[in-house]
């Protein structure tokens, strides 16, 4: 056995400890997420607080970009209002830090590649560690893509989170999961992210072949507005993420206004989840 | 860094030329672009298709496509300039060769809804024209700045009885309008296929759009060897995404990928109001390699790695990006990529018109321009047409009818 392997075989990423914990408390992951620097640092660092006392686990942390093509209007919005106010990726760095310093939550970021490429790989990483961040998100970058990335990753201990989507060959699940160190990313439908009302019925379908086929800690997101839809979506596996939703809340209301609402959206969900648990 | 390598043999199976290309893309569309690199692989090799496809060419298209040698315009630059005709194609330009393709593999694919993004609009217009011919719904992304520059296409298209939605983000322009198709895409994937306007995006998109373009460089070595019984000096097309000149070059990459002899290619990308101003597209130029739009390849964006907006007065050149293929050409030394300015263009686009009675898209006018201006050119201090004068063969990519109103726009100003 190499150094390295020894390594992989016993590394575990703080992702999958937490999961550890939330499935011996039998509690399902509510993620909620918040674009970096919309409407402002300070804004989105309150929302963070205001997360993890209504009952979050983690966070998704959205890095903007120029060209987000795996977006809806609400994530494209904000992250063009972020960046229009001059927002660097030390900022997103910084507010991490400070969130991860405040809060228990561990911190995932979403963000596409060419940013990530731009500072270079290893560097990206080492910086994302040393600030905080505990997992990465990239919509736009497929495990056969990530090799580089993957060897950094596993250097610093950070949890990469592959997406699978509901037209993903199942031979492909295999290799989404071996390489998914933190928990697999199951996008709930076929199309860009933004709040819905309603899924295609194969979803439950969907999500119950994933669970059976992937031990691997699984997330569902894409579409999840509330509490009802976050529980159905939550049966089958171990979690779920709610973006667009909060945006809306944010981009219709008072500042003021619109934290206590995301508050108490999270609340809902919370609550939600919990029910389906003890059913 | 030279290789030995034709990146012809390429792209290797995961869409690589060399470093660039792959596959960048959300999860979702995947599965569909493994399923259109089997039909394309399928499609190559049934007789009937490729009989399909060459009769379209031939009686639809109105291949094959002139030679053309303009002398007066040869006088103006001090070369033997031939003419390949992609403007007396119908729908004006060279898109239509890879839209007829695609539009074939989807109608094969059993696919009915059909998107595209457009700058110039010609890509939109010859997308619309293919479903018109085969019976398919429509849907064309476009910046909503180039709707309105390239006005007499929307209309066109619209005739045609397709959908025009006009991109209001970033720029509002080719990358915004890409965007855009790349979500309709992502939400749309079992019904709709995406017919790619250049040789640009995932994998296996730049290797089907220089197969389906490459007849423009088939027929013009023919041509030109029937012609002068020798090959041209240089060939040289302007670069949007590279579809036009990947489509011409292909056939002339072969002779000299392993020796470095005869024909010189030059690509011509748009240098907007200069390379120093930062408002350009010269992407291989001044970019660096990154990942937009599904793979990766030179592209210009800041220290963030944040898209930097592009700009050209040629809305078919007005993109941040450019197809992996041309990277790996660059990198490999192979093409020569240079740039013309907007007003260097312009001057073009004015000498054809009045020279040989052939007005030229915008598109065109940087590669007819960079006759007027570039070293390899303008360093022929007599600039005495002789038999001795380099033979140029370019490609005409286009025609300028949609130009007509941004063109007179800047005489108006001038
Ligand atoms: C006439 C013409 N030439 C060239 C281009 C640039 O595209 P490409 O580089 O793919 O040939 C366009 C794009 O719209 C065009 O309309």
């Amino acid at each position: 056995m190499t150094a390295n392997t020894m390594k992989t075989a016993k590394t575990i990423t703080d992702f999958a400890r937490k999961f550890e914990e939330l499935k011996k408390s039998k509690r399902k992951a509510l993620i909620p997420f918040f674009t970096s620097g919309y409407p402002s640092l300070a804004e989105t660092e309150r929302l963070a607080s205001i997360a993890a006392s209504a009952g979050a686990d983690f966070l998704e942390i959205g890095m903007p970009f120029s060209d987000p093509m795996a977006d809806g209007p609400a994530i494209q919005f904000s992250s063009h209002q972020a960046l229009s106010t001059g927002l660097k990726m030390k900022d997103t760095f910084s507010l991490v830090e400070r969130i991860t310093n405040k809060t228990e939550l561990p911190v995932a970021l979403m963000g596409y590649y060419n940013p990530i490429l731009a500072k270079g790989i290893s560097r990206f990483i080492k910086s994302a560690k040393s600030s905080g961040v505990g997992g990465l998100i990239i919509p736009d970058l497929p495990p056969e893509e990530a090799v580089e990335l993957q060897e950094s990753a596993q250097e610093q201990n950070m949890a990469l989170c592959f997406l699978v989507a509901p037209t993903t060959n199942p031979k492909r699940y295999s290799t989404i999961a071996k390489s998914s160190t933190g928990f697999v990313y199951a996008v709930t439908v076929a199309g860009v992210t933004g709040a819905r009302t309603s899924f295609s019925t194969s979803t439950d379908t969907y999500l119950r072949e994933l669970k059976s086929n992937i031990s691997k800690p699984i997330i569902a997101g894409f579409g999840i507005a509330n509490g009802p839809t976050a529980r159905k979506m939550v049966r089958h596996v171990d979690g779920v993420v709610v973006g667009s939703a909060f945006i809306e809340l944010m981009r219709n209301n008072s500042r003021t206004a619109a934290r206590k609402q995301v508050g108490r959206l999270i609340e809902e969900i919370r609550k939600s989840l919990d029910s389906g648990n003890n059913k | 860094m030279p290789t030995k390598k034709a990146s012809l043999a390429m792209p290797d199976t995961r869409g690589r030329f060399g470093d660039y290309g792959g596959r960048f893309v959300p999860e979702t569309v995947n599965v569909a672009l493994d399923e259109l690199t089997q039909a394309f692989k399928l499609a190559k090799s049934d007789k009937e298709f490729k009989r399909r496809f060459a009769n379209l060419l031939r009686d639809y298209v109105g291949r094959e496509s002139p030679l053309y040698f303009a002398e007066r315009f040869s006088a103006q630059v001090g070369a033997q300039v031939y003419l390949k005709r992609e403007d007396l194609n119908h729908t004006g330009a060279h898109k239509i060769n890879n839209c007829l393709g695609q539009a074939l593999l989807a109608v094969r694919m059993g696919k009915k809804r059909i998107i595209a993004e457009t700058g110039a609009g010609q890509h939109g217009l010859a997308t619309a024209t293919v479903c018109a011919l085969f019976g398919l719904e429509c849907v064309i992304y476009m910046g909503a700045k180039d709707v309105k520059r390239q006005a007499p296409n929307v209309r066109k298209i619209k005739f045609l009885g397709a959908k025009v939605i006009p991109v209001t983000s970033g720029a509002e322009t080719l990358k915004d309008a890409t965007n855009e198709a790349m979500r309709d895409w992502v939400t749309n994937i079992e019904t709709t296929f995406y017919i790619i306007g250049s040789a640009v995006g995932p994998h296996p998109y730049p290797m089907i759009v220089r197969e389906f373009q490459s007849v423009i460089g088939k027929e013009a070595r023919r041509q030109m060897l029937k012609r002068l019984g020798k090959l041209p000096d240089y060939v040289v097309a302007c670069v949007g995404g590279g579809s036009n000149a990947i489509g011409i070059m292909s056939a002339f990459l072969k002779d000299t990928a392993l020796k470095d002899t005869s024909v010189k290619l030059i690509g011509v990308e748009a240098g907007g109001h200069g390379l120093a101003s930062g408002k350009h597209s010269a992407t291989l130029t001044k970019g660096k390699p990154g990942v937009l739009h599904g793979s990766y390849s030179y592209l210009l964006f800041d220290n963030e790695g944040q898209v930097i907006l592009p700009h050209s007065i040629s809305a078919g050149l007005d993109y941040p990006g450019v197809g992996p293929e041309h990277s790996f050409l660059h990198d490999a030394g192979r093409v020569q990529y240079r740039s013309v300015t907007d007003k260097q263009a312009l001057k073009a686009f004015k000498t054809l018109s009045i020279t040989e009675g052939i007005i030229p898209a915008l598109e065109s006018s940087h590669a007819l321009a960079y006759l007027m201006t570039g070293e390899e050119f303008k360093s022929k201090s007599t600039k005495m047409l002789s038999a001795k004068s380099p033979v140029v063969l370019l490609c005409l990519s286009g025609r300028g009818d949609k130009d007509m109103d941004i063109v007179q726009s800047k005489l108006e100003i001038e």
